[in-house]
């Protein structure tokens, strides 16, 4: 069970994470649709995990999990049917103050009649930001996502790598405890999607924030997160939580061909197959 | 749907791949497409310019009461509307239209936006709008004229009741569609629920606005002549319609082209708003037909 040498770099931070309070609570959540009426339909039938402070999850599951419907209801943004989520001590009714969203597709949750800059000022206006630190806020997290000059440009003359970047800034631009994140590499191509990941690893390291991700590739689950929270197929229960001891920093090339990764990946894709 | 990434190819991805090439796609180089765009406009008026000069020459020896030549009409229309007085009908005509198309926009965008937001009731009002809607707002004329009398309150009431209804529905048609993600993102980002409508409401549901703008423009040209035509001592209308009764053909067509003059004016405004307005929507267009 141990990973290769060489990406021994710095201890799993998971023990250490584990030992704190959890950030993110999810106790027995239910969701259905359309409750009382004929075409009721139970999505989640009943899913609990914690997320400790730092850590960073996947949730993975075959597809028709109900994987966005679990990512709205953590974020607040759909309230469950029964159980609770508890996000920072409190039990969520909207949305949390100190949680961000980013969605899978850029091109729907941007704002196409603003120019970059203005997308990334608008969480900080609504907060009450003045000009001054919200120019500078803008600056340094257009540059923490390896976006230099383009806050004039708009969405749409960016790619669709550049755009999604964007979103990240923006949704980053609150200094949140928390990212939820819904596929956000799903409408990108394969070699821009490592360039994401890569990149939420190291905004997550140098910012310390709590990332919890849905994505539907395990391969992306297994490379990026801490521990992985398999769903089973509808109506969605937890199939397994699985940790996932590999080193940080992890590397592209390193970390996807090591023994570890690929026996992680293989206990996957059997829970996700056959659950 | 196929990523913008996919759509426009290697060489953007390559840009964000790496960050010291990064480079928007942004349009084609701005000399090349002003000159284009000279050389489409003369194109675009050299038939105009036909026709006018065809009608010059054709019409020069005309002794019809009802098709005088174009000379004379020039002749009378400087001497009635440059030199003489009959441009103070152009102007009462035109207050009347801004008046009634301001309010008819307001209206519009304010009520389309209600229903909007309150949906439920929207769905029990919109019947009885898209009853009022398809009833002719010429026919509710002598109601109208009955109720209010004759004036200005009335012409500019004709205006609104007739050109509130394109903004309004193209309103409330083009908020309905705003993507819900959007909706959420304002959420996830605690606006407000007047800073929503500021910000993505009003701004996504804007090309729509605008089309339903653009058609309100034109009932309301529309509607400002028939008001002056049915009752009325003064404006364009009441002057073609006063010109022909006393047989003064001449000064009937040059109160017809006066009315060209207005409306063309007023669509070549309208454009040049939206253009500034729509900027993001027209470039994001020729991004994704580009690609």
């Amino acid at each position: 069970m141990s990973p290769l040498a060489n990406q021994e770099v710095s201890p799993a931070s998971t023990t250490a994470a584990a030992a704190t309070a959890p950030v993110l609570s999810v106790r027995n959540v239910e969701k259905a649709y359309n409750v009382g009426r004929p075409d009721e339909k139970l999505a989640i039938a009943d899913v609990s995990f914690d997320v400790a402070k730092g850590e960073f999850v996947c949730v993975v599951g075959p597809s028709g999990a109900g994987k966005t419907t679990i990512l709205r209801c953590l974020s607040g943004l759909l309230p469950p049917t029964s159980g609770e989520v508890r996000f920072e001590d409190a039990r969520l009714q909207d949305v949390p103050d100190r949680l961000s969203v980013v969605f899978q597709d850029y091109s729907r949750s941007l704002f196409p009649w603003l120019t970059v800059n203005k997308n990334v000022a608008v969480p900080l206006k609504v907060a009450g930001v003045g000009k001054q630190e919200r120019e500078d806020r803008i600056r340094t997290v257009l540059h923490a996502v390896g976006l230099g000059d383009v806050g004039t440009s708009y969405p749409w003359q960016l790619s669709g790598g550049m755009q999604q970047r964007v979103a990240i800034a923006r949704a980053l631009a609150h200094q949140p405890d928390m990212l939820l994140m819904d596929e956000p590499f799903a409408s990108v191509d394969a070699q821009t999607r490592f360039d994401l990941e890569d990149l939420i690893l190291e905004v997550r390291r140098q910012l310390d924030i709590t990332v919890v991700l849905v994505t539907h590739d395990i391969d992306e689950a297994v490379y990026l997160s801490d521990r992985v929270v398999v769903l089973s197929g509808a109506p969605s229960r937890i199939a397994e939580i699985v940790d996932v001891p590999l080193g940080r920093p992890r590397n592209q090339l390193t970390t996807r061909s090591s023994e570890t990764f690929g026996r992680l990946r293989s206990h996957l894709m059997q829970l996700v197959t056959t659950a | 749907m196929p990523t913008r990434a996919e759509r426009t190819g290697s060489p953007v991805v390559a840009a964000a791949i790496t960050p010291s090439h990064q480079r928007p796609a942004r349009a084609a180089s701005r000399p090349a497409s002003s000159l284009r765009r000279l050389w489409s406009g003369i194109w675009r008026l050299w038939f105009f310019a036909v026709v006018l000069v065809a009608w010059w020459v054709l019409s020069a020896d005309s002794t019809s009461t009802f098709f005088p030549p174009l000379r004379n009409i020039v002749g009378r229309l400087y001497d009635l509307w440059i030199a003489g007085d009959a441009r103070t009908n152009a102007w009462s005509s035109l207050q009347h239209f801004a008046i009634g198309y301001a309010l008819a926009g307001l209206f519009g965008v304010g009520v389309g936006a209600l229903l909007w937001k309150f949906a439920r009731v929207g769905r029990a009002v919109s019947p009885v709008l898209y009853f009022v809607y398809v009833i002719p707002t010429a026919a509710l004329l002598p109601a109208i004229m009955a109720i209010m009398g004759i004036g200005a309150s009335m012409q500019i009431t004709i205006i609104v009741l007739a050109a509130v209804w394109p903004t309004m529905l193209n309103t409330l048609d083009g908020m309905r569609g705003i993507d819900p993600i959007k909706l959420d993102t304002a959420r996830v980002m605690h606006m407000s629920a007047l800073r929503t409508v500021r910000t993505v409401v009003l701004p996504g549901a804007m090309p729509q606005i605008m089309a339903g703008l653009r058609h309100s423009l034109q009932i309301g040209v529309i509607m400002m002549v028939v008001s002056e035509l049915v009752a009325s001592e003064s404006g364009i209308g009441f002057f073609i319609l006063e010109a022909q009764q006393r047989f003064a053909i001449t000064d009937m067509w040059t109160g017809i082209i006066i009315l060209a003059l207005i409306g063309s004016v007023l669509t070549f405004l309208f454009v040049a708003v939206e253009r500034v307005v729509l900027a993001w929507y027209i470039g994001a267009r020729a991004v994704e037909k580009k690609g």
